[in-house]
């Protein structure tokens, strides 16, 4: 039934092509704009337009339920660089942990999808399982971890036992946002793995046969040859593990409590406890500051690769 | 040789590292909190459900398993609906209208959620959509667009013109083409979307934190944070709340991997 309508359009337009009117085109233009309209006008109406609000909100003192509020300029942008020392903190504590995670998921990427981006049985069994976490909330996963970093009970201090050590992890104040960078390098260094295999997978097998054959060892043939090839795939993996380092929410409040203690309070966290102490207006505020940040550190990670394929 | 020794000891320590964790939570939630200080690793002594008992009925969780499901297979099913037809339309249009409004649209991919939610929040007040798991429906529908939008139309792009030329000449509209031509053949870049929104929703925290005041509206991931208050270390409770939130997630996983792979980077996977 399909084959025979199919068949016979492509004679219809090969052979002799039945011109439809002007009009009758005109028509299908209209229906197919009015296809896009339905999530045109959700978009516009629940997206977009709070976007620009949030930016209006952010120079009102507004504590979201009060009928009137003063517009205060630039108050709350002064207040949160200057002088709101929880607004700082959450932002150090964020680069540090962005910092942790960049550096360390990139890596422990890497270095899983050069051991298993050629396809077999175990490989495939393999990167399923480094996957796995991935698919996870954020809460479970904060568990999971919660009960590895317990100081008296915990898997953590297990390990570390035997080799006569010990660390109370969360408890530090200086060192707590390091194990929680751990937890989400563990959640989501499969899912980088995935892009890094398939940029490994396009590298073309004769190039790699040919510098075999060359006498170039293992990691000749990866600096030279490799890595400026998967370029793409890296850039890829560290402009969306940036994102991905200043969206993390759920793991902070699961592992560091709401609100969180100080010491592993992140931009998105201080933002949420903002807004829940009702100061509309200046959570507004920090949350344009957060959005610059991601937008200058992302448009600098990618200056970087620029920069290393440009050298490579 | 030296190479496929450290690759075997490499992958050893990361596979450790990822089945040590589950599976001494999964057997933790047949122990009682003694027993698993005790022994983390070994076997529960009696393979008890009633942290799952308990968990389900007590702990609210059994109603927040109804309200995630709920929530969830809704907002995956009415996102794929709006985003394909979305998708749809911008693969068929042509030149600057099809390019601005899928530009506008993907748009919203870059956006992270604080940028908007204070203005959502107050919007949803208004519309009485707060502490409603509809509103929780409606705000993941508008968080699901543009991702959604960007797999389906990038795979519809790459639909042949001409099958659409063809069909029009036969008498079928744009509208039939939809659901007669473009769905069917659209199956792969449906299904990575489908399995990319349902990870996203059934795990989302951040909306129903902020929409959802009573306890019989909480979804599962609300309900757990919840936990972390009552039961400050009572782990096997805890642990039993992980296992029940992931266990459907996780048997759909080891069916459909492959989608999941793809669904999951393909969310991520822009330029």
């Amino acid at each position: 039934m399909s084959q025979s309508t199919t068949s016979a359009g492509r004679t219809n337009t090969v052979r002799t092509p039945r011109r439809r009117t002007t009009k009758a085109r005109r028509i299908d233009e209209l229906i197919l704009l009015l296809f896009t309209v339905p999530a045109l006008i959700i978009y516009i109406v629940f997206f977009v337009l709070p976007t620009l609000q949030s930016a209006q909100y952010s120079i009102t003192n507004w504590d979201g339920f009060s009928g009137t509020f003063d517009y205060v300029g630039i108050h709350n942008f002064v207040r949160a660089i200057t002088s709101d020392s929880l607004f700082t903190s959450s932002l150090v504590n964020n680069l540090k942990f962005w910092i942790i995670v960049l550096v360390f998921q990139t890596l422990a990427a890497l270095l899983l999808a050069v051991m298993l981006f050629r396809n077999s049985r175990s490989t495939s069994v393999l990167r399923g399982l480094f996957f796995f976490p991935t698919i996870l909330s954020s809460i479970s996963v904060a568990y999971i971890w919660k009960f590895i970093y317990d100081p008296n009970y915990g898997l953590g201090n297990g390990l570390l036992h035997l080799f006569g050590a010990s660390s109370s992890f969360l408890g530090n104040n200086d060192t707590a946002i390091y194990w929680v960078a751990l937890t989400q390098v563990w959640f989501h260094a499969g899912q980088m793995m995935t892009i890094f295999i398939a940029g490994l997978q396009s590298v073309p097998q004769e190039m790699l046969e040919a510098a075999a054959v060359d006498g170039a060892s293992r990691w000749r043939t990866f600096t030279s040859i490799t890595w400026p090839m998967i370029a793409p795939a890296t850039s890829i993996v560290l402009a969306y593990t940036t994102i991905q380092s200043f969206k993390a929410f759920d793991v902070i409040l699961g592992l560091a409590g709401n609100p969180p203690k100080p010491s592993m309070d992140i931009l998105s966290t201080r933002i949420y406890t903002t807004f829940a102490n009702n100061q509309f207006g200046y959570a507004a505020a920090e949350a344009i500051l957060f959005v610059i940040v991601i937008v200058v550190l992302n448009g600098g990670v990618r200056r970087l690769v620029g920069l290393t394929q440009a050298g490579s | 040789m030296g190479y496929k020794f450290a690759r075997g000891g490499l992958l050893t320590i990361f596979a450790v590292m990822i089945v040590v964790p589950v599976l001494v939570v999964l057997l933790g939630t047949f122990k009682s909190m003694q027993q698993l200080f005790d022994s983390p690793f070994g076997l529960p002594e009696s393979w008890s459900i009633r942290n799952y008992v308990d968990v389900l009925t007590q702990h609210n969780m059994g109603q927040a398993f109804i309200n995630s499901t709920v929530v969830t297979a809704s907002s995956v099913f009415l996102t794929l609906f709006i985003s394909s037809m979305a998708a749809y339309g911008i693969a068929r249009l042509r030149g600057w209208k099809s390019v601005l409004i899928f530009g506008f649209l993907v748009l919203g991919m870059s956006v992270p959620a604080q940028a908007n939610m204070i203005p959502q929040y107050v919007l949803f007040g208004r519309l009485g959509l707060l502490n409603n798991l509809l509103g929780l429906i409606l705000i993941n529908v508008v968080t699901g667009i543009p991702v959604s939008t960007f797999i389906m139309g990038s795979f519809m792009k790459t639909l042949p013109h001409e099958m659409f030329e063809a069909a029009a000449v036969d008498g079928v509209g744009p509208a039939r083409a939809y659901y007669r031509i473009a769905l069917p053949l659209s199956g792969p870049s449906i299904a990575a979307a489908a399995i990319f929104l349902f990870v996203i929703q059934w795990n989302e925290l951040l909306y129903p934190l902020l929409f959802i005041q009573s306890p019989d509206k909480q979804t599962i991931p609300l309900r757990l944070l919840g936990f972390q208050g009552e039961f400050l270390t009572n782990y096997p409770l805890l642990f039993t709340g992980v296992a029940i939130a992931s266990i459907p997630i996780t048997i759909a996983y080891v069916l459909l991997q492959r989608y999941f792979v793809e669904g999951m980077t393909s969310g991520a996977v822009k330029g």
